[in-house]
């Protein structure tokens, strides 16, 4: 049986996460790192301790922005940016209970905007997050606004051919 | 020039100022804009950050739907932008994944056109000399600060957009139309994106921090190249500290002299118009 370390190295698919020698660059420069529970190279030593669980649990992997900035500054190639990705991918398989919902329910509401229509339909894809989330009431105002100026509306065209788009999501769903 | 044009899903909705000033310009610089047929959404980062697969599917069918055509795809939004170029690297680099996306598709991905974003086809194939030609109203008295964000510059070996630490080429252009665009330090940093509707409280501290930095630089406005961000600064930010924000379309549209940058400017969240007039620029 393979270990946690194995498992995140193969789907990252570059080079492996252990080439990190812990400078903390990606930390210093992550816009986020002041509202996760573990910085980005901590993740990495505990993915390496084979942490599975804390890892999976943690709210790091939903903040993370996908800024790319850490990749972009790791001395050592290592991509924290697509690690993120990987780690959200596995807790999303083995139905970990997302610690931050909203973002997790925010992706779900986007993507099946998505196979619905090909596009997205901004109002109908926040009041599918928002039945998701239970989050009624914010940015309402904002919405009303945007929708008296002309820049949300309730019909927008969609992509004619849908067949291939369910057909995208259903050949890459897991 | 000719080129493809994916406008992608924000542009015909919360970012139609963009799209509509997008068109505008490019009519005035020459740029034939031909929309791809029957596109469909990129994925943005909802696809990449649970499938990676998806996220290389969904702006592929699009790319080799483009491919028909053989014209370089300018896409104006810079989350479209990143995952098509990050589409074209996994292509590029991966063939089992190549033949994987071409067997869902059904057609052959070529490889064979390029991503670009507007700033660079303005800034490279017009230029800035062309640009400071055609301008009727110089932007005297404007001081934008250029705000690139992440996902035109990150990573820089997928974008290959400019300088990814420090990049100019937006400032080259807004000089170029005789604003004054301000040094500052903040040009590549992080809005929190999507964030924004999940953890509203984390996207306000960092717009928050933006727009006091601006401040700080002695900007009284920020332009900006990505709709995400846009609707971030344009919506999040704190009354004490909140700057007027732009795409970079609308501010050449303006400096240009073409119709439209009214009825765009009342689009805003937050009315840059008080600070055109005060400046005689509207």
């Amino acid at each position: 049986m393979s270990t946690f370390l194995e498992d995140v190295n193969e789907r990252i698919g570059g080079v492996p996460i252990q080439g990190c020698y812990h400078c903390r660059k990606c930390t210093a420069g992550c816009p986020i790192a002041f509202a996760m529970d573990y910085n980005p190279n901590a993740i990495i030593k505990m993915i390496q301790m084979g942490m599975r669980d804390r890892v999976l649990n943690s709210s790091t992997i939903w903040l993370c922005a996908s800024c790319e900035t850490c990749v972009t500054r790791c001395p050592n190639n290592v991509d924290i940016a697509r690690m993120m990705d990987v780690l959200r991918e596995m807790a999303i398989e083995e139905n970990v209970d997302a610690k931050e919902k909203n973002v997790l329910k925010f992706h779900e509401a986007f993507l099946s905007n998505i196979k619905l229509g090909g596009r997205i339909n901004e109002p109908l894809m926040i009041a599918l997050y928002k039945m998701k989330s239970g989050d009624y009431f914010s940015d309402l105002g904002m919405g009303m606004s945007m929708f008296m100026k002309g820049k949300i509306k309730l019909l927008s065209p969609r992509t004619k051919d849908m067949k291939s788009i369910r057909n995208i999501f259903k050949s890459t769903g897991k | 020039m000719k080129v493809s044009y994916y406008p992608g899903c924000s542009l015909h909705a919360t970012g139609r100022e963009y799209d509509e000033s997008v068109k505008a310009v490019s009519k005035a610089l020459d740029i034939e804009l031909n929309e791809i047929d029957d596109w469909s959404c990129c994925g943005a980062s909802s696809a990449h950050m649970t499938n990676f697969k998806l996220s290389v599917a969904l702006p592929a069918r699009n790319i080799i739907a483009a491919e028909k055509d053989e014209l370089d795809v300018m896409v104006p939004c810079a989350a479209c932008f990143n995952r098509f170029k990050s589409a074209q690297y996994h292509l590029g680099n991966d063939e089992a994944l190549r033949a994987e996306v071409e067997g869902i598709i059904g057609e052959e991905y070529k490889g064979t056109v390029a991503v670009r974003n507007p700033i660079d086809i303005i800034y490279n194939d017009i230029g800035v000399d062309k640009l400071s030609e055609v301008v009727t109203k110089k932007l005297e008295g404007l001081k934008p600060v250029s705000y690139y964000g992440c996902l035109l510059l990150r990573p820089p070996e997928v974008c290959e957009f400019d300088d990814y630490e420090n990049p100019t080429i937006m400032d080259a252009l807004m000089t170029s139309l005789g604003a004054e665009s301000r040094k500052w330090s903040c040009k590549t940093d992080c809005c929190g994106g999507s964030l924004t509707l999940g953890k509203t409280e984390i996207v306000k501290r960092l717009i928050d921090r933006l727009m006091t930095m601006a401040r700080e630089a002695g900007a009284n406005c920020i332009v900006t190249a990505c709709p995400v961000c846009f609707a971030n600064l344009d919506t999040r930010a704190s009354e004490n500290v909140v700057l007027p924000a732009f795409y970079f379309t609308e501010l050449i549209a303006l400096a240009l002299g073409l119709d439209g940058s009214d009825a765009w400017f009342k689009m805003h969240n937050v009315d840059p118009r008080p600070l055109l007039s005060s400046l005689g620029l509207i």
